[in-house]
C-alpha cells in the first residue's frame, strides 16, 4: 500500500491530548475526509490519547496519511509502555472503567472508526490502531 | 492561570467556551461554575459550545457533572450551541449527555431558562393559594 506523510508525536501530558487532536484535525482534512468523518477520528483520537496518558503512563501517536489508489484515509497508532491490558474484551465493554470515566474510550473510539486493532501485553503495553478511510 | 470566563446576566450565568481546553482546564471549569452558582444564586446556567469541535467522553462528563451539581444548587443548565458533526459523533460514542438540556443557540437558550423560571413562580403561586 502507497504510504504518504509519516509522523510521530509524543504524548506526556494533557497539553499533548490538545496538539494530538489539532495534528489529528489537519491531517484529517488533507487526506478529504468528510467534516463528520474528521470529527470522528478526531473524538477517538482523544479518548486513545487520554488512554495513552492516563493508563499507558504517556507514550507516542504515529500519525500516517494513507494514498493508495484504491482509497485514503488516516491511520493513527497510539503505543505506550504501561501496564497493559489483562482482559481486552472486558476493557472494549461500554460502561467498563479503571480510570473512573465513563469507560467509553476504548470502546467509543472502536466505534468511531472503520477498522481498530488492539494488542496488549500485561506488563509490557499497549498498542492500538485505527484507521479512518474517506 | 488559565481559565475560562464565567459571564453574570442577571439571574443566569453564560459561558462560552472558546478554546480547546485540556482536561485540566475543563475541571477547572466545573469547579469555578459550581462556586459562582453558590455565590450569585443563579437560577441557571448557558453553556455554549458553538466553537468546540469536538465534545468527547471527558468533556462530555464534565456537561453532565456541571448540569448534576447545578441542579442541587437548584440551578437549570442548558448547553447551547453544539454543531451537527459534534452531535453525530457523541452518539456514536455512546454519549447521549442524560439529564442536560440542550438548545439550539443561546436565545433559544435563554428563553428556555427564563419559561422554566416563570413555570417555578406559578407553581410556587398556586401552592400558596
Amino acid at each position: 500500500m502507497a504510504l504518504g506523510k509519516d509522523e510521530t508525536m509524543s504524548i506526556r501530558s494533557s497539553e499533548d491530548v490538545v496538539r494530538v487532536r489539532q495534528v489529528a484535525r489537519e491531517w484529517a482534512v488533507t487526506q478529504g475526509l468528510s467534516l463528520v468523518d474528521q470529527t470522528k477520528i478526531v473524538t477517538a483520537a482523544s479518548e486513545l490519547a487520554r488512554n495513552t496518558l492516563d493508563h499507558g503512563g504517556g507514550g507516542t501517536v504515529r500519525l500516517e496519511a494513507i494514498n493508495s489508489e484504491a482509497r485514503r484515509g488516516l491511520r493513527l497508532t497510539f503505543e505506550d509502555q504501561g501496564p497493559g491490558i489483562p482482559d481486552i474484551e472486558l476493557a472494549l465493554k461500554d460502561g467498563y472503567t479503571t480510570g473512573g470515566g465513563l469507560g467509553l474510550g476504548l470502546s467509543g473510539a472502536k466505534r468511531l472508526s472503520n477498522e481498530f486493532e488492539i494488542f496488549s501485553r500485561v506488563g509490557e503495553g499497549t498498542r492500538v490502531t485505527i484507521t479512518r478511510w474517506k | 492561570m488559565e481559565q475560562i470566563p464565567i459571564l453574570k446576566m442577571g439571574d443566569y450565568l453564560l459561558v462560552t467556551i472558546q478554546v480547546d481546553m485540556h482536561d485540566r482546564l475543563a475541571l477547572t471549569l466545573q469547579d469555578d461554575l459550581t462556586e459562582k452558582i453558590a455565590k450569585t444564586r443563579a437560577r441557571g446556567v448557558l453553556i455554549d459550545i458553538s466553537s468546540l469541535e469536538i465534545v468527547d467522553s471527558f468533556i462530555g462528563r464534565m456537561l453532565g457533572n456541571i448540569a448534576a451539581m447545578a441542579r442541587v444548587l437548584d440551578a437549570e443548565t442548558i448547553v447551547v450551541g453544539m454543531r451537527p458533526a459534534v452531535a453525530i459523533t457523541l452518539v456514536e460514542l455512546g454519549l447521549s449527555l442524560p439529564g442536560v438540556r440542550t438548545a439550539l443557540n443561546v436565545e433559544k437558550g435563554m428563553s428556555l431558562l427564563q419559561g422554566a423560571g416563570a413555570e417555578q413562580e406559578n407553581v410556587n403561586g398556586l401552592g400558596e393559594r
